[in-house]
C-alpha cells in the first residue's frame, strides 16, 4: 500500500511542479485531541497562493477540525501554522479574518431573521454605513455573477442563495484563502458550475481556495492538488486530475470501494406497490412548497430516483407519502389500498417503511439508546416489540445487535444514545432499522446525505438487495451520482411538480439539470 | 367628568410606567436568547433598596440608583447560575423570584409604616400649563420621561446600530454568532445586567412614585406581567409602550370597577393582560414568517462555546 502512495505522491507533484510546502499558508503538525481521540494527528499541509486544494476523507477523518483550526474556531493542542512564512496563532475567527482567512460553512452560519447585509456587516470588521455597504454587496455580487438582493431576509431564502450570502461575504473581506466545506451538496449541476467558474476566478486572482467534497468528480474537475486525510492523519497527497474517482476513494477509505452490483432486473416490470395518483397539497407554511398533481407508480423490484434541488418539495412529498402530513385517501394507493389519510403506524402495517431525510431529531432521538429508537418506529409491525402495553427491552436489544452486525454500525460501547453516533454509522443504523423489516415499499429521502464513501456504498447495495427481492423503493436525493448509480428509472422534482420518470439507462445529467431548472413543469401537463 | 378623565389617565400613567420599564429591559435580554423569569424578584428588591436608600440619604435620586445596582446584582447573580454554570433558566429565574421575594421582605421588615419619600414631579415649562393634556403629560416625575427615552434608545440601538446587530445576531443563532467570532456570553450577561437595571429601576418607581412606602410584595406579579408584555410586543420595542399602557390601564380599571361596582369580577379584569398575552401568543405562532423574524430563535437555549 505504501508503496502505491509514495508512488501516487510522486506522480502528484511531477504533474502539478508543486512546491512541497505552501507559500500561503503551512501547517506543521497540526494536532488536536478529543477526549481519547486523536481528532488531527501531526496533520501536514501546504496551500499555495492560487491553487483549489481538496481535503478528502471520510465523515470524522478530521477535515473539519483541521479547518476549524485554520480559520480559529479550535485551538490547537499541538504544532503550529505558518501564513506566508510567519508563524501565526489563530486564536479566534475574527483573527484569521483579519489575515485574510475566510470560510464558507456547510451548515450555513447565517442568521435567518436578518437581512443580507445584516448578515454581511456581522462578518466585517469595520462594516462602514449599512448603505454603502448594500452597494457594495450589489456590485460584488453581480460581479461575480452572484446577485444578491441586500435587503432580503435570509429566512425568506432558497439555499442556494444563501450560499451565496456566505461567498460574498468572504469575498468583501478580501480574503487570500477561502475554505469551502461540501459547497455543492446544495446546488443544481448549473449552480455548481456556476460556483465553479467563480473559484476557477478567484484562483486566477491568486487566492487560494481549500475544498472539502464528498464529490469526486468535481474535485477532479476543478482541483489542483488534494490531501487526503484517514483517521486524523495524512495518509495521501496527489493530483487529482491523475486519478480515478476510485483511486481516490480507495485512498480515502484505505481499501478499494467495491462500486454496487446492480444485480438483475426483472424483464418485465411487477405489480404496482406504492400509486401516488394527482397527490396535490396546499404550502403548510410561507416557506413550504405545494405539491401540484403528482403522479407516480413504483412497480415491485424497482428503484426509482427523485432528483431535486433542496427545497422544491421532497420534504412536502416525503411527508404525504409517509402519513406526516395527511392528504386524499385515493392519492397515495399502498399495495392497492387507499390511505392518504391514514397515519405513520398504519402505513407502517401496509408493510411500508419510511426514512427521513434528518437522521438526528426526526429519524432517531437524539437521547435516546439505539434500541428504544428501534422500537419508536417498529412498535407497531408485528416484531413482539410491544406485548399488552409493555415494552419488550429484551427483543428491542435483541433487535439492536441484529442491526448493529448486519449494517456494520460502529460504536463505542453497546447500545449507546443516537446523538454519540457519527452521521455515517447513525444513518447505517436509521436505513437499518428499516430494512430489517424487509418492507415491501420503502421511502427514503437522501439515503446518504453527508455519508462516508463506504457507509454509502453499503446502502446503496442494501437499497438495491431490497428492490431485487421484491420490494419497491422510492429514493428522493439530491446527489446526482447515487441517483445515477443506483436508480433504475428517474423522476425529478421541480416547484412541487414531478417530471415523468424516465429509463436510468437513457438519462443524462444535463436532461435532469434541464427538468431541475423547471422542465419538468412543462412535463406536467402532459403526464 | 374631566376631571375624572384626567385623574384616571394620571393613574393609568403611574401604572403603566413600572411595567413599560421593567417589559423594556426583559425585551433586550430575550433577544439576546435568554429568558429570565426572576423579573418580579429583581423588581421587588429594586422597591426596597429604592426605599431604603431613599429614606436613609433622603435623596430620591440615590433611591432609584441604589435600586438599579440592586437590580443589577440580582441579575448578575443570574447571569452567573445561568451563563457561567449553564443552570435550567426557566428554573434559575423561577428561584431569582422566591430569592427576591424572600429577601426584600426581610431587608424592608424595618420600613414598615415608615413614610416615604415621593419623587418630584418635574413642571416642564409653557407646556405643563396646555390645559388638560399639560398636567397629564408634562408633569409627571423623571422616570416617566426616562421609561419613553429608554424604549425610543433601545429601538434605535437594536436596528441600528452595531452593538444591537450583534445583540440580535446572538439571539437568533448563537453558533454562528460564535463561529464568527462573537462572545455570546459576553453579549448575553451585558444584556441580562441591562434587564436587571431596568427591573430594579421599575422596582423604586413603585416604592418611590406609585405608592410611596414599603409593603410587602408591592410588585404584586407586575414582574409577571412585564415578562408578559414582551412577548405581547412581539419583541419590537415600540410596541412595548401599547402593551403596558393597554395592560396599565386594564390595572387601573380593575379598581374603578370595583369602586363603581360593576359586574365584572376584579379578578376577570385582572386576569385579562394574560388572556391577551396569550391570544399574542396564538396569532404569532399561526404567523411563522412573523415567529421567524421577530422571535429570538435561541431563546432560552444554553450554549457553551467549545473553545
Amino acid at each position: 500500500m505504501s508503496d502505491v502512495l509514495t508512488r501516487r505522491r510522486q506522480a502528484g507533484e511531477a504533474g502539478t511542479a508543486r512546491p512541497a510546502t505552501g507559500n500561503l499558508l503551512h501547517a506543521r503538525g497540526l494536532t488536536k485531541r478529543f477526549g481519547d481521540i486523536l481528532a488531527n494527528d501531526h496533520v501536514d499541509l501546504g496551500l499555495n497562493k492560487g491553487e483549489i486544494h481538496a481535503l478528502l476523507g471520510e465523515n470524522g477523518a478530521g477535515k473539519s477540525t483541521l479547518v476549524k483550526m485554520f480559520y480559529g474556531a479550535l485551538e490547537p493542542d499541538g504544532g503550529e501554522i505558518i501564513w506566508q512564512g510567519k508563524p501565526v496563532v489563530i486564536d479566534n475567527p475574527a483573527s484569521a479574518r483579519a489575515l485574510g482567512i475566510g470560510m464558507v460553512f456547510q451548515h450555513f452560519s447565517l442568521f435567518e431573521a436578518l437581512t443580507v447585509v445584516e448578515n454581511i456587516a456581522l462578518a466585517l470588521p469595520n462594516p462602514g454605513n449599512m448603505k454603502a455597504l448594500a452597494a457594495r454587496i450589489t456590485d460584488v455580487s453581480e460581479d461575480y455573477g452572484l446577485p444578491l438582493n441586500p435587503q432580503d431576509v435570509v429566512a425568506d431564502l432558497p439555499v442556494g442563495i444563501r450560499q451565496r450570502i456566505e461567498i460574498v461575504r468572504c469575498l468583501l473581506q478580501e480574503p487570500q484563502l477561502i475554505i469551502m466545506d461540501e459547497p455543492t451538496s446544495v446546488l443544481t449541476p448549473q449552480e455548481a458550475d456556476r460556483l465553479f467558474l467563480t473559484l476557477q476566478r478567484l484562483a486566477g486572482e491568486g487566492c487560494a481556495v481549500l475544498y472539502i467534497s464528498h464529490r469526486l468528480e468535481e474535485v477532479q474537475r476543478i482541483c489542483h492538488h488534494a490531501t487526503i486525510l484517514r483517521h486524523g492523519k495524512v495518509v495521501s497527497e496527489c493530483d487529482p486530475s491523475l486519478e480515478t474517482a476510485s483511486s481516490l476513494a480507495s485512498m480515502m477509505v484505505g481499501s478499494e470501494v467495491i462500486g454496487v452490483n446492480h444485480g438483475a432486473m426483472a424483464p418485465e416490470p411487477g405489480p404496482v406497490r406504492l400509486k401516488l395518483s394527482g397527490l396535490s397539497a396546499p404550502a403548510a407554511t410561507p416557506f413550504a412548497t405545494r405539491l401540484n398533481n403528482i403522479d407516480l407508480e413504483v412497480h415491485t423490484g424497482e428503484i426509482i430516483a427523485i432528483a431535486g434541488v433542496a427545497g422544491n418539495g421532497q420534504g412536502e412529498l416525503f411527508d404525504a407519502i409517509s402519513g406526516e402530513m395527511r392528504v386524499d385517501p385515493g392519492m397515495v394507493v399502498l399495495d392497492g389500498r387507499a390511505c392518504g389519510n391514514r397515519d405513520v403506524t398504519w402505513r407502517r402495517r401496509q408493510n411500508a417503511a419510511f426514512v427521513p431525510e434528518e437522521r438526528l431529531g426526526h429519524g432517531a432521538v437524539p437521547g435516546l439508546k439505539l434500541s428504544s429508537n428501534i422500537v419508536l418506529t417498529r412498535h407497531g409491525t408485528g416484531d413482539g416489540l410491544v406485548g399488552t402495553g409493555f415494552v419488550s427491552t429484551a427483543r428491542a436489544a435483541e433487535l439492536e445487535q441484529k442491526i448493529k452486525t448486519t449494517y456494520d454500525v460502529r460504536m463505542s460501547h453497546d447500545d449507546p444514545e443516537a446523538r454519540s453516533l457519527s452521521g455515517g454509522n447513525l444513518q447505517k443504523f436509521v436505513v437499518g432499522r428499516e430494512l430489517d423489516r424487509n418492507p415491501g415499499v420503502l421511502v427514503v429521502n437522501q439515503p446518504t446525505w453527508g455519508v462516508d464513501a463506504g457507509a454509502a456504498a453499503l446502502i446503496r447495495q442494501a437499497l438495491i438487495d431490497l428492490a431485487r427481492s421484491g420490494s419497491a423503493v422510492l429514493v428522493i436525493s439530491q446527489d446526482l451520482d447515487e441517483i445515477f448509480e443506483i436508480a433504475d428509472r428517474i423522476a425529478v422534482i421541480s416547484r412541487g411538480h414531478l417530471s415523468v420518470p424516465e429509463d436510468a439507462r437513457s438519462m443524462t445529467r444535463e436532461r435532469v439539470g434541464i427538468l431541475m431548472a423547471g422542465g419538468a413543469e412543462k412535463n406536467a401537463g402532459r403526464a | 367628568m374631566l376631571d375624572i378623565v384626567q385623574a384616571v389617565l394620571l393613574t393609568v400613567i403611574t401604572a403603566a410606567t413600572p411595567l413599560l420599564i421593567a417589559a423594556i429591559g426583559e425585551l433586550v435580554v430575550e433577544r439576546s436568547g435568554v429568558l429570565n423569569l426572576g423579573v418580579e424578584g429583581m423588581m421587588i428588591m429594586g422597591a426596597v433598596v429604592g426605599f431604603a436608600a431613599a429614606n436613609q440619604s433622603g435623596s430620591g435620586a440615590l433611591g432609584v440608583l441604589a435600586a438599579i445596582v440592586a437590580g443589577m446584582a440580582m441579575s448578575a447573580l443570574f447571569g452567573f447560575l445561568v451563563l457561567g454554570l449553564v443552570t435550567n433558566q426557566v428554573a434559575t429565574g423561577l428561584a431569582l423570584t422566591i430569592l427576591g421575594l424572600g429577601v426584600s421582605g426581610m431587608i424592608g421588615e424595618a420600613f414598615i409604616g415608615v413614610p416615604g419619600l415621593r419623587l418630584p414631579k418635574l413642571d416642564i415649562p409653557v407646556l405643563s400649563d396646555i390645559p388638560f393634556i399639560g398636567p397629564v403629560v408634562f408633569q409627571q416625575d423623571a422616570i416617566v420621561y426616562l421609561s419613553f427615552a429608554l424604549v425610543g434608545i433601545v429601538s434605535y440601538c437594536l436596528f441600528r446600530t452595531r452593538i444591537g446587530l450583534i445583540l440580535r445576531a446572538v439571539g437568533d443563532n448563537h453558533t454562528s454568532a460564535h463561529a464568527l467570532g462573537y462572545s455570546v456570553l459576553k453579549v448575553r450577561f451585558l444584556a441580562v445586567l441591562f434587564g436587571g437595571g431596568c427591573a430594579g429601576l421599575a422596582g423604586s418607581y413603585m416604592s418611590l412614585a406609585y405608592t410611596p412606602q414599603w409593603v410587602e410584595n408591592m410588585t404584586a406579579g407586575r414582574g409577571w406581567i412585564a415578562l408578559a408584555l414582551v412577548v405581547f410586543s412581539s419583541w419590537l420595542p415600540m410596541r412595548v409602550i401599547a402593551g403596558a399602557y393597554l395592560f396599565g390601564a386594564v390595572t387601573v380599571l380593575t379598581f374603578h370597577a370595583q369602586a363603581l361596582g360593576a359586574g365584572i369580577p376584579s379578578q376577570f379584569l385582572s386576569s385579562l393582560p394574560y388572556l391577551a398575552t396569550i391570544v399574542v401568543l396564538v396569532l404569532i405562532s399561526a404567523n411563522r414568517r412573523l415567529t421567524l423574524v421577530n422571535t429570538p430563535a435561541c431563546l432560552g437555549k444554553p450554549f457553551v462555546p467549545d473553545r
